[in-house]
């Protein structure tokens, strides 16, 4: 890991980021109205993120998790603030911020109708791969996260959500990307899976000292993968740290040991994670 | 500012990023190769459908014999060129409408591929889809009517189809914007605009039959000139020369829409990012 005070650019900079959007219902061809009510998904977001460091974002459902990876992905633009990955303005130098990032959503899209090597192909190439690096890389990354070349050759529908996912990451692999941001990467995976990818996380950190941003809801994964972990509440930062910082902090007089990164949730974010997850089921 | 190193993004050859995208259309199609045989089936059932009505106006004495032979060319022409332009405006459309559907929009939006060659990438499948798909209801066609093709110019009307395919490309880009804007409704409102063009450009009957304030519609429209075009080198034999004024026009109206589109697809997108509109529904 290389977290020094050098000159270097950060792989992340987000300064006093801001975003709300239109809540209610749209009328028409839903052109959004003067008169509907807008809701701020992130408020005065800001935080750097370190060369080879995992930084978790934790937050419950609705915190701004997702709408901030959006932005860092180029994907929604800011209304306030800025955000800077290796010294590109995410929004202005749009185009020399995107070969230095890629994603992993919750949600792992794919053309479904085609194979797993199909839609790698597609989206390896889009980084300029050849279609012989793309072939590599994929076979490798898959099978390390034990997915034979039988499954690649499958078309998506036919997988599982879990192997699915594991596509997912293979995708945001492939580029060799410098700042990878995992938007709860492991959500809806079996145990099994859910160890094979965060160790794969772990792996590609220590190997190829690529930086992490990592949202989750899982807070074993946050304290056994995340250098410093944030925590998002409607839309602000409220607390941010190491998650032994984080556990002293909420501790207060009790020992530490005994304060779990979920007494730390509930603390930072007044809900509970069942909540949240009853929040998600509903 | 971004030190040096970060600066060498990969400048892949466009020509190669833009078949990333033709790549990937051929292997979502090749997965509903059945849904292939079914339009190749109504596109040639529509053919024969409108056709056969020359048929029936000699019969009952509309038009005389001698007329019959002209009029089932024109109308032939007419469903040719329509199944080719509304070919493409659906290949672009659904593309698009497809990419919302899967999630897969962010994916493609936020990797390194200038917009440009992303879309013009996918119009070329969309163009050689449709010319493909057209050529084959022709030749299914062919058999069923007796047609006097001695003294068409083939080569004019194949240059009137190239040079106008430009600007189906343009059209293609702006019908596909509505898909990315209103994944719910895209396609119905993009069927909207493929009956006006039907409606104004004369596919089945001259414009001159249209009332006046119509007819000024027809001027606009690029489907007039490549109608017209068409039937001149295949009806009345027009060759280079006496088409220069139609691939003219042709040429004027491509290099006006595609750039065009593309501005108007970068505003569009522009304001999906602002309002949050590329987030998956459904």
């Amino acid at each position: 890991m290389n977290i020094t005070g050098s000159q270097q650019p950060l792989p992340l900079e987000v300064e006093a980021l801001s975003k709300s959007f239109k809540v209610g219902p749209a009328r028409g061809l839903s052109v959004p109205s003067r008169r509907r009510a807008t809701r701020a998904a992130l408020a005065g977001v800001s935080f750097r993120v370190h060369a080879g460091e995992i930084y978790g974002v934790l937050g419950s459902n609705g915190s701004g998790k997702s709408t901030l990876v959006r932005i860092l992905s180029t994907l929604l633009l800011p209304d306030e603030g800025s955000v800077r990955v290796f010294g590109y303005d995410a929004v202005r130098q749009a185009a020399s911020v995107r070969p230095l990032l890629n994603r992993v959503s919750v949600d792992p899209s794919f053309f479904k109708p085609m194979s797993a090597m199909e839609n790698l192909l597609f989206f390896g190439r889009v980084y300029g791969l050849s279609r012989a690096d793309v072939r590599r890389a994929s076979t490798a990354i898959l099978e390390r996260l034990g997915l034979d070349g039988e499954h690649a050759r499958e078309p998506m529908l036919h997988l599982s959500r879990g192997q699915q996912q594991k596509v997912a990451v293979a995708r945001a692999f492939l580029s060799a990307p410098r700042l990878l941001l995992l938007d709860e990467p492991t959500t809806g995976l079996d145990p099994r899976s859910k160890r094979e990818v965060q160790s794969f996380v772990a792996e590609a950190r220590r190997d190829q000292g690529v930086t992490v941003l990592l949202t989750t809801h899982d807070m074993s994964e946050a304290e056994h993968l995340c250098d410093r972990v944030a925590f998002l509440s409607a839309g602000k930062l409220v607390a941010e740290g190491t998650p032994l910082e984080l556990r002293k902090l909420v501790a207060g007089s009790r020992p530490v040991d005994e304060v779990g990164m979920e007494d730390v949730f509930i603390e930072l974010t007044g809900r509970s994670i069942e909540d949240d997850e009853e929040a998600e089921a509903s | 500012m971004a030190v040096a190193e970060l600066s060498l993004v990969r400048q892949p050859r466009r020509v190669a990023l833009g078949w990333a995208f033709f790549e990937r259309q051929a292997n979502l199609w090749k997965r509903f190769w059945a849904w292939e045989l079914v339009w190749l089936l109504y596109g040639l059932v529509n053919t024969l459908s409108i056709t056969f009505i020359a048929n029936e106006a000699a019969k009952s004495g509309a038009v005389r014999a001698a007329q019959q032979p002209r009029l089932t060319m024109f109308l032939l022409i007419g469903t040719l060129v329509w199944a080719y332009l509304s070919a493409v405006l659906e290949d672009m459309s659904l593309t698009i409408m497809w990419e919302r559907w899967e999630g897969t929009i962010e994916h493609t939006l936020m990797s390194p591929v200038p917009r440009v060659v992303h879309l013009v990438g996918m119009s070329v499948f969309g163009v050689l889809h449709a010319f493909v798909r057209t050529s084959l209801v022709l030749a299914c066609s062919l058999p069923f009517f007796h047609l006097e093709l001695a003294g068409a110019d083939w080569g004019a009307a194949a240059a009137v189809v190239v040079v106008g395919s430009a600007s189906l490309v343009g059209l293609g880009i702006l019908a596909s914007i509505l898909p990315m804007l209103y994944p719910e409704r895209g396609e119905q409102m993009s069927f909207m605009v493929q009956a006006l063009v039907l409606l104004v450009s004369g596919v089945y009957y001259s414009v001159n039959v249209l009332p006046g304030w119509l007819q000024v519609a027809s001027f606009v429209s690029p489907a007039t000139y490549l109608l017209r075009g068409t039937r001149d080198a295949l009806l009345d034999h027009a060759g280079f020369g006496a088409e220069a004024g139609v691939l003219g026009t042709l040429a004027v109206f491509g290099a006006v829409l595609v750039p065009l589109s593309l501005v108007a697809f970068g505003i569009a997108e522009r304001w999906a990012k602002k309002t949050g509109r590329l987030k998956r529904q459904g």
